[in-house]
């Protein structure tokens, strides 16, 4: 009981935050002069019926020499029609600036491009996770050996070069110079065939040594403070191996505080990453989000920064609320 | 024991004075103050001292860099595009490294053609005149960029800078222009119609790759156009200067015979100039701009800019807007922090929401939106306001904390009692004692800050390249297009400075870290 109340403030705190800010983003975006010029091969005139009929604009009159005139509909009104909208129908608007996608529903557009994005953090994920947290256990049972120099030095070193130069790095090297793997993803749709998981590998590599090195570190420190804990010289006073007493005693223990930062990352593997998407040409939600700036298709990149925020806010409650239900003695909010 | 404690002898006892009880003796030692023990500390700590060291020098690079490197981020040149870098200490060692040379592997036309290019200017274009025949029988030699440009295209100058090219010609006694060759006797297709490195007789004029036609003795023929003296026609622009032919021309059947050097077209006098010497021509005489020859230290990208002074250039910048940021979010973020931590309640609640609200917009949509409100303002200004807009909300938390953390103990509740104003306990009683772990905090947020740039930038959300100021990122993006034209110096150098800034900052942090905290010395957080 105490749990649920917990997580239902956490949760309504959260909605509380998204919708402040959701609502911000809507009236700066609603702000700024409405985009009314039609594109080549657009008809000028369809493009302000489709405007009046989203409910940005009304009282559309062509005057002379093909220029409309309109009023603006006041902002709050514009923004009751959208979350009715949103919220009766599930539609998010439609595309009307960003050529490639032009007069498509935002959403449909936005849902074709999650998976290359998913996948790929995904994959890297489950590269990431084992290997990293491998890394961190044998770096905290040998420390001060030469084992924990060794993976300190690749730690410092991965922590510290950039996820740009890391990922250059890896597209010269496997994709130029040894010609492993083709330069960027391939767009096709089919994404579990042979051909195009192998050029997602690269992107694939290029992200999850980040999260390796972030996930050697954080392991290393948990377990070498828990590790020195007295519990642990109690298991072995009552006669536990030392085997014994690491594996159901200190792993578990570090356990607690790893296990939800690996949790929120998978959370946040929705939301991917820009540098990688662009470097490597992958057909994801970092593209779109991109490319609905430098077309300011304002619906767009609404939809496009509500998911970030919440993808963003999600991952940072997820934190908080999975330490409660893994260690019990942890009673998060209470007095 | 006993026996001997027993036996002593009466003479051997005495009264124990005053002055022989020593309860507690001097310090002979140096009071220590705080900062000075985090300085030892740090000192000892080769990592941070290295790092520190490494900073300084990219610093000192980023100041003294600009200042002495003629170039500037908005110079470019477009036929010096993809020239690899070159330093004149290895060039003059003759050391095949950092020569301005690149490893060529080309066809036996391709050979022939940059082979003529070196008879005819007598420049190692291919460096020492060496090449291996690998064995699909392809040329493999050190092919010099530099050099390699050769004429360009056929330029057309105005009549009086064809005279004063004449006036240098004959001043300093380099050659600069060179014999053309008829108009009727050149390559008709497009693409080879004004390349001015064809001086030589080729086998078939409308081919697509141009071959040389050799003599008997595999020579290449030079083609130049010649006219018997006396003979010009008006289409022949006048010439006085040095000729390749010998000042006399030479004899042709009897008859004095020279090449011509201009011809006169629509808008001008065409010419065949060497790119090498008509860009010092050009930069001593014409522009006058202190860059005395071509020679690029980091090469050039893509658009012929010069990477050393865009790096350097773009390392200012990042350096200046990183700590002014970082001064403007310290000074917010303490001020907020402070107050929020130092009063507590009602106060504390309300600016933590707000200062939480703001800090979970992700930071992208923030500099989006300011983007597109400040449209027609610089970039640099837009970037300014989003990095300060959500970046004072850590300094300001981690203010809060060092007040939380002093602010019940006994000491303030003295001052308190002292009468103290709130200011001064703040500010003189709380602060001090925090300034370590905000100061850490600082140097970390310097290397983000310029990180976070350099993503926008390469990202293209920002775009920093106008008038005469760029960015790493920019080069980084520039450098990303380059891999794919083998040249993958571009990338390299800016790569190698955020790879050495991010490094050294990160041992520096740490060590700053671990000098004003020893109790968390080895914890990573």
């Amino acid at each position: 009981m105490y749990m649920f109340k917990y997580v239902t403030k956490r949760l309504s705190l959260m909605l509380f935050t998204f919708a402040i800010i959701f609502t911000m983003c809507f009236v700066l975006i609603k702000l700024l002069p409405i985009p009314t010029n039609a594109l080549p091969g657009q008809d000028p005139e369809i493009v302000m019926k489709t405007l009046e009929g989203r409910g940005w604009i009304t009282n559309i009159q062509e005057g002379e020499n093909g220029v409309w005139t309109y009023d603006r509909v006041p902002i709050m009104i514009q923004y009751g029609t959208y979350i009715k909208r949103i919220v009766t129908e599930g539609d998010f608007g439609i595309v009307t600036t960003y050529g490639e996608y032009l007069n498509m529903n935002i959403w449909e557009v936005f849902v074709n491009h999650l998976p290359p994005t998913v996948l790929i953090n995904i994959y890297s994920s489950l590269i990431g996770v084992p290997i990293g947290l491998g890394l961190g256990i044998i770096a905290a049972l040998k420390k001060n050996k030469w084992q924990d120099q060794v993976i300190n030095i690749f730690i410092i070193l991965l922590i510290s070069v950039p996820s740009i130069v890391l990922a250059l790095l890896i597209q010269y090297l496997f994709c130029f110079k040894l010609g492993w793997f083709p330069l960027t993803m391939s767009t096709s749709n089919e994404y579990f065939t042979m051909r195009v998981f192998r050029s997602m590998l690269p992107a694939v590599f290029a992200l999850c040594l980040g999260s390796i090195a972030g996930y050697a570190r954080y392991t290393r420190a948990e377990l070498s403070e828990v590790l020195t804990g007295e519990f642990m010289l109690l298991a072995r006073t009552k006669g536990l191996t030392k085997r014994q007493a690491i594996y159901h005693h200190a792993m578990r223990n570090s356990m607690v505080v790893i296990f939800p930062s690996i949790l929120s990352e998978f959370i946040s593997v929705l939301s991917g990453s820009l540098i990688i998407e662009k470097i490597f040409g992958i057909n994801g939600v970092g593209g779109l989000y991109l490319n609905s700036i430098t077309f300011q298709d304002y619906d767009f990149f609404m939809l496009l920064s509500g998911f970030y925020t919440l993808v963003s806010l999600t991952a940072g409650i997820v934190i908080d609320i999975s330490y409660g239900f893994i260690d019990p003695r942890i009673r998060m909010g209470a007095k | 024991m006993d026996e001997n404690m027993r036996n002593i002898p009466k003479e051997k006892l005495r009264f124990a004075t005053k002055r022989d009880l020593y309860h507690d003796s001097r310090f002979e030692t140096k009071p220590v103050s705080y900062f000075q023990g985090a300085f030892n500390r740090f000192c000892k700590n080769k990592g941070a001292v290295v790092g520190g060291i490494v900073i300084s020098i990219l610093v000192l690079f980023a100041i003294l860099a600009p200042l002495f490197t003629p170039f500037q981020p908005k110079y470019y040149d477009m036929v010096y595009s993809y020239v690899t870098p070159k330093n004149s200490l290895f060039v003059e060692s003759g050391i095949d490294f950092w020569d301005g040379c690149k490893e060529k592997n080309t066809s036996r036309v391709g050979y022939l053609k940059d082979l003529a290019l070196a008879q005819e200017t007598g420049r190692e274009v291919i460096k020492h005149g060496e090449y291996e025949i690998a064995a699909d029988g392809s040329y493999v030699y050190r092919y010099d960029t530099y050099y390699g440009v050769g004429f360009g295209k056929y330029k057309i100058i105005s009549p009086e800078e064809y005279k004063d090219i004449q006036r240098y010609q004959n001043e300093t006694g380099i050659q600069v222009l060179y014999p053309i060759v008829k108009a009727s006797e050149r390559p008709t297709l497009e693409k080879n119609k004004y390349d001015a490195n064809i001086y030589y007789e080729v086998e078939k004029l409308d081919a697509a790759t141009i071959k040389p036609k050799l003599n008997s003795k595999g020579e290449i023929v030079p083609n130049y156009w010649e006219y018997a003296a006396g003979e010009e026609t008006s289409v022949i622009a006048e010439y006085n200067s040095l000729r390749i032919e010998g000042e006399n021309g030479f004899k042709k059947d009897g008859d004095q015979h020279y090449y011509v050097y201009g011809r006169r077209v629509d808008g001008g006098i065409e010419v065949r100039a060497e790119y090498y010497e008509y860009y010092i021509y050009q930069h001593n005489e014409v522009i006058k701009d202190g860059i005395t020859k071509p020679s690029f230290l980091f090469g050039t990208t893509q658009t012929g800019k010069d990477i050393f002074a865009c790096l350097a250039y773009g390392a200012r910048f990042s350096f200046l807007f990183a700590t002014t940021v970082a001064i403007c979010n310290f000074v917010i973020g303490v001020i907020w922090g402070s107050i929020s931590g130092y009063f507590g309640g009602k106060i504390d609640l309300f600016m933590e929401r707000f200062s939480e609200i703001l800090g979970s917009v992700p930071s992208m949509i923030v500099i989006t939106l300011l983007k597109y409100h400040m449209g027609t303002s610089s970039q640099a200004l837009v970037l300014f306001i989003a990095f300060f807009a959500t970046g004072w909300i850590g300094m300001a938390g981690r203010t809060r904390m060092q007040f939380y953390r002093f602010k019940n103990q006994e000491y303030v509740l003295a001052a308190r009692t002292l009468g103290a104003r709130d200011s001064r306990i703040m500010f003189k009683h709380i602060f001090p004692n925090g300034l370590g772990t905000i100061v850490t905090s600082f140097a970390l947020v310097i290397p983000s800050m310029i990180y976070s740039e350099t993503s926008l930038s390469y990202l293209g959300i920002i775009n920093l390249e106008a008038g005469n100021m760029t960015s790493v990122g920019t080069l980084i993006a520039a450098g990303q297009q380059s891999i794919m034209a083998n040249a993958a110096y571009v990338a390299l150098f800016p790569c190698a400075f955020l790879v050495l800034l991010m490094l050294s900052f990160n041992l520096f942090g740490n060590g700053l870290r671990d000098a004003f905290n020893p109790s968390l010395r080895g914890t990573e957080d």
